[in-house]
């Protein structure tokens, strides 16, 4: 079977619904059994400006966005205009009949005549349908099962702007060129068993959701808010609690106070409310209190670029709060990623007592993508505390031990006493200022940073070992290096790539052959400064001769990798 | 039956004659007569002197950060409401670095007891402007006297239609159990403004100056009457009204969470078939 991969792109003014359609389209393209991954562009306002949701398709396995355009679904004029450079060779518009549009193929549909207003997303979805190929049976099953619960009148009002468009498309195309309409057409595939559509945000707060968690406080800021919003959906079910803070410094210190009693808990927030968050870091650090902070990163400084993507906010979460303490910092690469690691980050945080951070962005915040079900029935949740008849009296919350952890007892729950200290404390936690005991207490916290390290997930490795080039990258852009490294070694180089789904505690023996094997390393993140290659070096002396850094507000793709590496 | 004993006897470092000694004593006697044992009680305190005192009792305790008491008690009592949880700070902490927590808090009406050691003077720091230093009052720090007028915390809670606000007196030591013992046994938010001198820092607002002026409620004063809150809560000066000034009953805010209604958020487990329809959606 032939492989291949269209990028379609829905472009308008915010309200105009372009969500609804894309989402529509992407559920009806996974249910048809094609890939997909999206990217959705989007500006800080609510009504107008210019939005983008895109979907590349692809009958093949597909990892990564792309941004030239083979089919532009342009609900205004300004779509046209704004993405006219980007448009492939055969790439081809639709618009409303009202849009003018010059010397680009273009299908100008009369949404006007074929459906009221209400209904113009679902028949656009019926003119792509048509475009694509796809079984005209599966939008309308897609359709049902999103509004079916509103009644009959409004289904059949649905299928039928989904039917008229989907005929006026057949009608309008019968004498249209074949190459054309081949162009857009997907290859046929099998169905397949059903699939999950979630988003990056969509997956840390299902992740977190089967560990247990329990508590979630946040404020609200772009790109994490949908995170905490998940959960709350679901909070009442799940027997969580779920607080918006009056500001980000309540928000962490909520999440002290409810894991102290037990509560596994979750801070949510980006770089700017992260910057608040950090003094609560350090008191997780020094009280020895779990706690998981999930930080959708999003382009600085201050209040930078709030709707777009950047991973420059590595060195604030590893060297946030003042001190010394231990810490462990994910940065899932994918969908099926942000699943796993919020739940190995709950995990963490409690079997080591202190904070543990997942670093995502809007890329992937934003980015749905098809994932076979979760066996959630499997997995198993978080154990807080430690049982409080197996602890000797009096209780000492800070008791020394040989890797550091102490046995958590939770407090109200037996007649042992708890008492956490953000002063420096005794083993009692009691308030000390004996400098022996601050020694001790400072190794015994740094002691599971040992633990911690023994635990880290090592970064996965793919291709050739001994590579003319080597692409390193972190977090989100995983599958733009992995597409860009795939298409050069079909174009004849040994090209392998290198992705830390962990970036800190950092072990050097887990990668530092790949390093040196290759004839040539380059490194790939979406900052200035290249953050993530500088601790590298720092952790292991070696330096990154060449980096590919992207900070524009978008994500890196596998065409800006490669673009860069003709530099 | 919980008794004195059993909340401990520790060596405290406040200044001989520092008002947090009585007020001490008074928590550890409203404690006792509110039948509470010490494994039933999470004490959360911030920084500064007054926020020492839980390390001074028998008692679950989370000394936290400077200004932070509110949230942390927040989060534990929505996770455990079975606790009962006490913030214990000074005026610095609650008012100052901690004030917009005190405004959420009033507005939750968390079922939270929150005493504040009130002494209009930065101790622990030797001897800067608090929130609640009067005009005109010099520190080394403020040469020239304080510019700023006082907050005034009673003022804030009454208009804001607090559900428990009071104040006592450290000279007061029977005055200050009784109104703990209130504000313990009140569903839902309650302060308790406790003014005492502080012997190193502050030489105007001493001893004698509060004695002087702290005159207690009449017995028919009636603090259901807003209006008539209002206008005692205001009062400072040549006269300090001390009692239970203003309290209005409604539904703590962990009452809005049928979930909480199982108990504490810890002992429930999570619900895997649940977890399964939820994921279903995503389909």
């Amino acid at each position: 079977m032939n492989s291949k991969i269209l990028n379609i792109v829905i472009g308008g003014e915010a309200g105009q619904g372009l969500v609804t359609i894309g989402e529509l389209l992407a559920k009806t393209l996974v249910e048809c059994g094609y890939e997909i991954v999206v990217t959705q562009s989007y500006q800080s306002r609510v009504r107008g400006g210019h939005n983008t949701f895109t979907i590349r398709t692809s009958n093949k396995k597909l990892v990564a966005p792309q941004e030239a355009i083979d089919l532009l679904i342009a609900l205004n004029e300004e779509t046209v205009q704004l993405h006219r450079n980007e448009l492939s060779e055969k790439s081809f518009i639709v618009t409303d009949s009202s849009v003018k549009v010059d010397e680009i193929p273009c299908l100008a549909v009369p949404y006007g005549d074929l459906t009221s207003s209400r209904y113009e997303n679902v028949a656009a979805l019926g003119v792509v349908t048509y475009l694509l190929g796809l079984d005209k049976t599966v939008p309308s099953e897609v359709l049902h099962r999103k509004f079916g619960k509103k009644g009959a009148e409004v289904m059949a009002e649905n299928r039928k702007a989904l039917d008229s468009a989907y005929q006026w498309t057949s009608n309008e195309l019968s004498r249209a060129d074949e190459e054309t309409l081949n162009f857009l057409k997907l290859p046929p595939i099998q169905r397949q068993s059903p699939r999950l559509i979630l988003n990056g945000n969509e997956a840390l707060a299902l992740g977190a959701l089967s560990a247990g968690v329990k508590f979630c406080s946040f404020y609200p800021m772009t790109p994490a808010t949908s995170i905490a919003v998940t959960i709350n959906q679901y909070a009442a079910k799940m027997g969580v609690i779920v607080e918006q803070a009056e500001d980000e410094i309540a928000a962490i210190n909520m999440a002290m106070g409810a894991s102290f009693v037990g509560a596994p808990s979750l801070v949510t927030t980006s770089g700017g409310g992260f910057a608040l968050m950090t003094e609560g870091v350090s008191l997780s650090g020094m009280t020895e209190t779990p706690v998981v902070i999930m930080v959708g990163q999003r382009p600085g400084p201050a209040t930078g670029l709030p709707t777009r993507t950047e991973q420059a906010d590595l060195e604030l979460v590893l060297y946030s709060g003042h001190g010394e303490f231990p810490r462990a910092v994910f940065a899932p690469g994918s969908v099926e990623e942000c699943f796993d690691i919020a739940r190995s980050a709950f995990e963490l945080a409690e079997r080591y007592q202190g904070p543990v951070f997942v670093l995502t962005d809007q890329f992937l915040a934003d980015s749905h993508r098809a994932v076979a079900p979760f066996k959630v029935e499997e997995l198993a949740r978080v154990q807080p505390g430690t049982d409080p008849s197996q602890v000797e009296s009096p209780y000492r919350r800070y008791a020394i031990t040989e890797n550091g952890v102490s046995p958590r007892i939770l407090p109200g729950f037996s007649k042992h006493l708890v008492v956490a200290d953000s002063d420096e404390h005794e083993e009692d936690g009691h308030l000390t200022e004996d400098l022996s005991v601050r020694v001790q207490m400072v190794d015994k916290r740094m002691k599971k940073l040992d633990g911690l390290t023994s635990e880290v997930i090592p970064p996965s490795y793919e291709g050739d070992e001994n590579p003319d080039l080597l692409l390193v990258c972190w977090g989100t852009t995983h599958g733009s290096v992995l597409e860009a490294a795939t298409r050069l070694n079909s174009d004849g180089i040994k090209v392998s790539s290198l992705h830390f789904a962990q970036v800190w505690p950092l072990v050097a023996d887990h990668f530092i052959g790949y390093l040196k094997d290759a004839k040539q390393v380059v490194s790939i993140e979406s900052n200035v400064t290249g953050q993530f290659a500088r601790l590298i070096q720092r952790e292991t002396g070696f330096q990154i001769p060449k980096k590919i850094l992207r900070y524009d507000g978008l994500p890196i793709t596998p065409e800006y990798i490669l673009g860069e590496l003709k530099v | 039956m919980s008794t004195l004993e059993d909340f401990g006897r520790y060596e405290a470092a406040w200044c001989p004659g520092c008002g947090n000694f009585p007020i001490l004593k008074a928590v550890k006697k409203a404690l006792v007569e509110s039948n509470l044992s010490p494994h039933q009680l999470l004490f959360v305190s911030g920084i500064g002197q007054a926020a020492k005192t839980p390390h001074y009792l028998n008692a679950n305790v989370f000394n936290g950060l400077h200004g932070r008491a509110v949230p942390v008690a927040t989060g534990a009592k929505l996770s455990n409401p079975e606790l009962t949880v006490i913030v214990e700070s000074g005026d610095g902490c609650n008012y100052g670095e901690g004030g917009n927590h005190f405004l959420a808090a009033i507005r939750r009406n968390i079922n939270v007891t929150m005493l504040v050691h009130n002494n209009q003077v930065y101790g622990l720091t030797k001897g800067q402007a608090s929130p609640t230093s009067q005009k005109g009052f010099v520190t080394k720090a403020q040469p020239g006297g304080v510019l700023s007028e006082p907050f005034s915390p009673l003022a804030v809670a009454v208009a804001m239609r607090a559900g428990f606000v009071a104040r006592s007196f450290s000279g007061y030591e029977e005055h200050i159990t009784d109104m703990v013992k209130q504000a313990i046994a009140h569903e839902g938010f309650a302060l308790v403004d406790i003014v005492h001198p502080c012997v190193s820092f502050n030489k105007v607002n001493t001893f004698t100056w509060y004695k002087e002026r702290c005159e207690k409620l009449p017995d028919d004063y009636d603090p259901t009457d807003w209006q008539a809150a209002m206008k005692t809560a205001i009062t400072w000066g040549d006269k300090i009204p001390i009692g239970l000034i203003y309290k209005n009953e409604q539904p703590p805010y962990e009452e809005n969470f049928a979930v909480l209604k199982k108990g504490p958020l810890v002992k429930q487990d999570v619900d895997r078939e649940a977890l399964k329809d939820i994921l279903m959606r995503y389909l």
